[in-house]
């Protein structure tokens, strides 16, 4: 069953004597009960921004958001900001990659928790403490009673973020959105922070949005996944087809120019995408990758890309390119010869 | 040819207690006890978590960080007994590439004067006009037009100033770039970009390497041989084919395993040996093995008291060294890996010694994960 429905959403910055920015643009995806949904995309692709709007997190002031989002069939989008934070504290939660944004450093570890539990959960104050303990004891915290009586800054990085997930599954929240909750962990710590994750979705069935930069985070955690670039979804697709089939000339490129680590014979030199994602074109004008493309054509400057359906009704694969890697037939004939 | 050898390199920073009469009441053992050698024209990896000793290592290697004990060689000459204007000359042959340029790149010097700045602080001849000259070769060298002499480093995008801090690592022509995380803060796209130019580089200008990063598939892609740390010590060093095909160090291993590659079917399909709590500190680290307080394969003899020296494994690849006691019963099967309780880990030098046997008899979850067969407690073998 739908959770979370997200349709044409859209954030634009407007700062006055400044041109409007528009960060997220036409962004439409869904998150089943249950099920894990990546985000990928390079560093300014969107993808924070997509998560707050998601939470009703942006400020009023300076932001015009556009489109909707619908939790468990109640919209969002339209609630009043007393609403949304009761939404926040019960049904969604989020994890980001520091983890002091959202601890404060001077409450203890126990009285944050025991905090939200009160709050949201309608526990009593013994209650809370004994939920308190079980939690931290879920997220995988040696001695629970001492960390409970401790600040955040007497906890390594890793237990910071254990903290954390504890904090954003107190509720029992239906979803929970992880920002980069590992980009800041050593390689060991963050398989264990992701294999928490794993078994937590597994158990509550909730449902779980990663956002990520890294395919190898996906490609272990997600059943679904969306690749951002500039601002706009490009690519989408069940995890498996994505990096059996990746379809947009961007997924592709990335995908080339990793590094592997289970490579036995690498090539001397990389796959590598000219550019950067400085090298742009306005969505509305074309194709955002456009400059960095080696399959574009004239066709690919006039006007947003259409949506290309490589996939079926059951199995969608849409892929916003006109000339999608794989589809050699030419879609545009007359255009394809460069 | 060995261009670098180090040995048994010691970086010690003192723990000063005291609010009137500091005294010195311990040491963060960053690098502790180290051999590498070097060899000239290839690239020296090196890998392992934040906190074991990796950029110490390479800073003591240039000798901006004075090492407490042990020798550092360099084409023949012990520049740690060298006097300080005998270094500054010795300096021109090494230069480092940080992870983040920006931070060593003076925001209000245009690149004009960035890459001129060493130039001139050698006294390298050729004047204005040469030096000149010279820029723009590197500039081409480095894939970045003649125009942007006049720039500023804020004007550039994170690959470009990546590219700016290659450029101005090459100025002097030097024999050894140590780079400390090159490509780690850039974008995936563009880690391509600079990981090429760094190969391209050393063909073109026969250039050594050391590489520090903590991204295992990127080292496996540029260096010949690759050393794993852990917690000041070298714990495995190999060709790096040898190292990745068959990882003999358990933390290697626990390492290689935990690193996601993008691929469903490699993932959905791979064994993962999931490590139990955190990396002891280096103010503390354990006795004996250092890795015993998380090995998965630790023995009731040994791993807690002798501390395992780097070797040589007869029937594996030649050069493929190795730290653990049990290195060989590892290797055929007759050791397995069992259950560890995640030990809690002193933040602070100050550890009360409760907190570890505390912690192991609270834990309720700790595992082995993925396709290992979990047996009896530590030291049940
Ligand atoms: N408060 C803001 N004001 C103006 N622009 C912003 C603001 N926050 C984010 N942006 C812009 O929105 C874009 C997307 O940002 P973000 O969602 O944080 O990217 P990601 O998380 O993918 O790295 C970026 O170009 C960024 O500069
Ligand atoms: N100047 C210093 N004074 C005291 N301790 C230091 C100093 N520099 C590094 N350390 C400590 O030495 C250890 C190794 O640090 P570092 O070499 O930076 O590790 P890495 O580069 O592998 O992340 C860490 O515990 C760090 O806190
Ligand atoms: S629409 Fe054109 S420019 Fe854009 S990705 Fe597809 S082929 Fe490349
Ligand atoms: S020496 Fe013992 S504790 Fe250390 S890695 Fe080998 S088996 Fe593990
Ligand atoms: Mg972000
Ligand atoms: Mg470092």
């Amino acid at each position: 069953m739908t959770l979370l429905e997200v349709r044409d959403l859209s954030v634009t910055f407007t700062r006055s004597g400044q041109q409007p920015v528009r960060a997220v643009d036409g962004v439409t995806f869904d998150v089943a009960a249950g099920q894990s949904v990546g985000i990928v995309g390079e560093s300014g692709s969107g993808k924070s921004v997509t998560s707050l709007a998601v939470m009703g997190l942006l400020p009023s002031r300076g932001v015009s958001v556009g489109g909707t989002v619908t939790l468990d069939g109640n919209e969002l989008t339209s609630m009043d900001q007393r609403e949304l934070r009761d939404v926040r504290g019960r049904d969604v939660a989020m994890i980001f990659q520091d983890p002091m944004t959202s601890l404060n450093p001077v409450v203890t570890n126990g009285k944050q928790l025991v905090e939200v539990l009160t709050r949201h959960a309608g526990l009593s104050k013994g209650e809370a403490k004994t939920e308190a303990e079980q939690l931290l004891r879920r997220v995988g915290i040696p001695d629970p009673v001492r960390r409970l009586g401790e600040y955040p800054h007497q906890l390594s990085g890793g237990m910071r973020q254990r903290v954390m997930i504890a904090i954003a599954i107190a509720c029992r929240p239906k979803l929970l959105i992880a920002d980069e909750p590992t980009t800041a962990l050593d390689v060991t710590i963050q398989a264990q922070i992701l294999d928490l994750l794993r078994t937590l979705v597994a158990e509550s069935g909730c449902g779980m949005i990663m956002i990520t930069h890294d395919l190898g985070v996906v490609a272990g955690l997600c059943d679904d996944v969306h690749v951002m670039y500039s601002g706009r979804i490009v690519e989408s697709a069940g995890t498996k087809d994505l990096f059996a089939r990746p379809s947009h000339p961007y997924t592709d490129g990335l995908l080339q120019s990793i590094p592997r680590i289970d490579d036995d014979d690498p090539a001397d030199l990389l796959h590598t995408i000219p550019g950067s994602a400085r090298d742009t074109v306005a969505w509305d004008r074309g194709c955002a990758f456009q400059p960095r493309c080696e399959r574009a054509v004239a066709e690919c400057l006039s006007g947003p890309p259409a949506v290309t359906e490589l996939g079926t009704p059951i199995v969608p694969h849409p892929v916003r390119c006109l000339r999608p890697v794989g589809e050699d037939v030419s879609l545009h004939e007359g255009n394809v010869a460069r | 040819m060995s261009l670098l050898e180090v040995r048994d390199l010691e970086v010690h920073f003192p723990i000063k207690a005291g609010t009137l009469f500091q005294r010195t009441v311990g040491a963060v053992k960053a690098v502790d006890g180290v051999d590498l050698d070097i060899e000239a024209g290839t690239t020296f990896g090196l890998v392992g978590e934040s906190g074991c000793g990796k950029s110490t290592l390479g800073r003591a290697i240039m000798r901006l960080i004075e090492p407490t004990k042990g020798s550092v060689t360099l084409d023949g000459q012990d520049i740690l007994a060298l006097s300080e204007r005998r270094m500054r000359a010795v300096r021109r042959q090494f230069q480092m590439v940080f992870q983040d340029p920006m931070a060593s790149l003076d925001p209000r010097q245009s690149v004009e004067s960035l890459l001129t700045e060493p130039l001139r602080a050698h006294k390298i001849p050729g004047g204005a006009a040469g030096h000149a000259k010279r820029i723009r070769e590197l500039l081409d060298v480095v894939g970045l037009p003649e125009s942007v002499v006049n720039r500023y480093p804020h004007e550039f995008s994170g690959g470009q100033r990546q590219r700016l801090g290659i450029a101005r690592a090459l100025v002097l022509n030097p024999a050894l770039i140590i780079a400390d995380e090159p490509v780690s803060a850039l974008d995936v796209s563009i880690q391509a970009q600079v990981i090429n130019l760094l190969k391209e580089l050393q063909e073109r200008f026969s250039l050594t390497y050391v590489v520090i990063a903590h991204d295992l598939a990127v080292v496996r892609h540029i260096s010949k041989t690759v050393a794993v740390m852990y917690l000041g010590g070298i714990v495995e060093q190999a060709p790096a084919a040898d190292l990745y095909r068959q990882p003999l160090h358990p933390y290697t291993k626990a390492l290689m395993s935990a690193v996601p590659v993008p691929d469903p079917n490699v993932e959905g399909s791979r064994s993962r040996i999931l490590l139990q709590g955190d990396l002891p500190s280096p103010a503390n680290p354990p006795t004996g093995c250092r890795f015993h307080t998380r090995c998965p394969w630790k023995q009731a003899t040994k791993c807690d008291t002798e501390r395992p020296a780097l070797r040589e494994l007869p029937l594996v690849a030649p050069g493929h060294k190795v730290a653990c006691h049990f290195a060989e019963d590892i290797l055929s099967g007759t050791i397995t890996p069992h259950e560890v309780k995640p030990e809690e880990v002193a933040l602070t030098p100050a550890a009360d010694d409760t907190s570890g046997i505390e912690a192991a008899a609270d834990a309720t979850e700790a595992h082995v994960a993925g396709g290992l067969t979990p047996g009896g407690p530590p030291g049940a073998h």
